[in-house]
């Protein structure tokens, strides 16, 4: 397939509608609705099925009945939107059916706008939805990246019988870049063996995700924690750049990943031994990897579009045996790379890292004089 | 057996309903309404072809019931999820079983929705009342005066409002093919809920629309009276709260003939 100038949100539903998607159901929100939109032109156009849900609530729900006959199905939000998906995420979780959401996500807590943000890495990564459960978490940091993900997440989603959430955010989503989609590829089939579609000629099936005895209860969640050690052991994702010799590693997801690059760049043409780790697989954590890399390391610095929630996963991976710096923007603000620069500079430079228990506070100070600066 | 020359079997379980005993209290109407739609799934022969959708309330086990495919939904939600499945599988019969918390209180945004697509399912609706599972709490139906456990000295409208008749707000909606209200408290309305049942299942099977037949029924558990009083008390307090009636019957679906 030639590249072609793609927008974000339209990619990752072409790419979806490529992968093999049966049905879609959505409710519009910014700065996701270009996603809907597209889904319901060609969802249609190729007779498959796509409805426009009256709420986030419904959607999720709707996704959840068509996960149920073992067909290809997703739904995509952003971040207030996402939080209203939570119940039935938690549902689909404990049923145990393969569901792809795509979280376009936006500035918040509450309505708070419509601007690039990562502020929900903890309800989508840690939780949101109530019980033990552990979502595939991709975080895509270009449109390509968008599209390849989309299509691993629904191949994840099926082999594992897990939700995979894209994690993506309103740059990624309304950003036009050169990207090439994949072949169409055909429908499935078959459908699974637990796929509720009539019993004919077979003994019914149930799906619920109620067990109402705590001892079934525990056997289910010790069942979605073995998938989670499988996932763990297999799927874990993450792109690392100049490691090699780096002294100093920048630790970035996403869009703040792909900004922390452009600063490693200009870092490294100034001399600095500083690389950068961008984890692509936010559930599985790529833990190891960092720990593995924690010796040669002077100083990690996290960079995130919020107030440091990735950094505390980056602060269990590393053990406190590397200082661990934070630097974020919040609600909807993206850094520059010269502010990362001026970061990785920092802490080049620098003997004196904040203690764990501090890195937060530190910046906060940092960019408490950024921002009254008039930024 | 003796002395019995040619003998015949007037009464038995239907094929689609599941051969276990339910957990519902004695005197509860959830039994004949389970009874209701699994003699329709045998006489329309639909078993092997539909999905049933259970609810959260009493009827969270419905799917022990029946010898269909069943999917369990979250609460008020059922008409969404099986919005999902009918969707995916449009030749396959897909109806859900529901009470009045679940349907009118909670899940109120989703049944109205459903309805007013036209959504090609048939909603078996459980009205009894109160909030039957968590113990007789104040549901959406409750009568003005009823006492619950959450309104301990009678529901106040001033204060909770007023119950809704759900049957008459869905029937002024353009999707809805086939609505109407049925009682279980005797022998000839059972008769009446269950011609009303096949009727709506008939509806969806032709594709004429949302369907829904809501159903009077006992709590006497919770109302504290004897099954038999319960009974009564459906025909004395309900029924003239919530009239029986067509409240809507799509042409198409008027010149429905049953055999």
């Amino acid at each position: 397939m030639p590249k072609e100038l793609l927008k974000g949100n339209i990619a990752m539903a072409e790419a979806a509608i490529r992968a093999g998607l049966e049905g879609y159901f959505g409710y519009p929100i910014t700065p996701q609705t270009e996603l809907l939109e597209w889904m319901s032109a060609r969802m249609p156009e190729l007779g498959r099925v796509f409805l426009q849900a009256e709420s986030e609530l419904a959607a999720i729900n709707m996704v959840y009945g068509a996960a149920c006959t073992g067909a290809r199905v997703m739904t995509s939000s952003s971040s207030p939107g996402v939080s209203l998906m939570m119940e039935g995420l938690s549902y689909i979780a404990g049923t145990e059916i393969p569901v792809v959401l795509i979280d376009v996500m936006r500035g918040g807590p509450g309505l708070g706008n419509i601007a690039p943000a990562q502020s929900d890495y903890n309800q989508i990564v840690h939780g949101g939805g109530h019980g033990d459960y552990f979502p595939i978490v991709l975080a895509p940091s270009s449109v390509q990246e968008a599209i390849d993900l989309t299509v691993l997440a629904f191949d994840l989603a099926e082999k594992y019988r897990t939700i995979v959430v894209v994690l993506a955010d309103g740059s990624i989503g309304q950003m036009m870049e050169p990207a090439e989609l994949p072949p169409m590829k055909p429908l499935k089939t078959t459908r699974p063996e637990w796929a509720t579609t009539g019993a004919t000629n077979r003994e019914k099936r149930v799906l619920s995700s109620i067990y109402l005895q705590p001892e079934q209860e525990e056997i289910t969640n010790l069942r979605l924690l073995k998938r989670l050690e499988e996932i763990e052991a297999n799927e874990i994702r993450y792109k690392s750049y100049y490691l090699e010799d780096a002294e100093f590693v920048v630790v970035g997801f996403g869009t703040a990943g792909r900004v922390a690059l452009s600063a490693v760049r200009m870092a490294r043409a100034e001399g600095l031994k500083v690389g950068l780790l961008r984890p692509i697989t936010l559930n599985p954590f790529p833990i190891a990897q960092l720990r593995q890399i924690t010796d040669q390391v002077k100083a990690f610095l996290v960079v995130e579009m919020n107030s440091g929630q990735m950094l505390l996963d980056v602060q269990r991976a590393t053990m406190g045996q590397a200082p661990v710096e934070f630097y974020g923007r919040l609600g909807g603000v993206v850094p520059f790379p010269d502010e990362i620069l001026a970061e990785i500079r920092r802490i080049a430079t620098t003997n004196e890292y904040a203690t764990n228990g501090f890195v937060r506070r530190n910046w906060l100070r940092r960019l408490e004089t950024l921002v009254d600066g008039g930024e | 057996m003796v002395g019995v020359v040619n003998s015949q079997v007037v009464f038995e379980r239907p094929a689609a309903m599941s051969s276990v005993a339910t957990h519902y209290c004695p005197g509860c109407t959830h039994g004949v309404a389970h009874r209701l739609v699994a003699e329709v799934l045998d006489e329309m022969g639909l078993v092997e072809k539909t999905v049933g959708v259970a609810s959260v309330g009493c009827s969270v086990f419905a799917y022990n019931y029946f010898d269909c495919d069943f999917v369990e939904a979250a609460h008020g939600r059922a008409p969404a999820m099986a919005t999902g499945v009918k969707r995916m599988l449009p030749d396959r019969v897909v109806f859900t079983y529901q009470g009045d918390g679940d349907l009118a209180s909670i899940g109120m945004g989703e049944i109205v929705h459903a309805a007013a697509r036209g959504e090609n399912i048939t909603v078996i609706f459980i009205n009894n009342a109160n909030y039957g599972m968590t113990g007789g709490q104040m549901a959406p139906t409750t009568l003005p005066g009823q006492k619950t456990t959450s309104s301990p000295a009678g529901r106040d409208v001033e204060q909770m409002g007023f119950p809704i008749r759900t049957a008459e707000l869905l029937a002024t909606l353009e999707g809805a093919g086939y609505v109407v209200r049925r009682s279980l408290h005797d022998p000839k309305n059972i008769r009446l809920a269950k011609k009303a049942v096949r009727l709506a299942f008939e509806t969806q099977v032709r594709g004429l629309g949302f369907s829904m037949v809501e159903l009077l029924s006992t709590c006497p558990t919770n109302w504290g009276i004897n099954p038999v009083d319960s009974l009564q008390w459906v025909e004395d307090h309900m029924v003239p709260a919530f009239p029986l009636g067509d409240y809507k019957v799509a042409d198409a679906v008027a010149q429905i003939r049953l055999r």
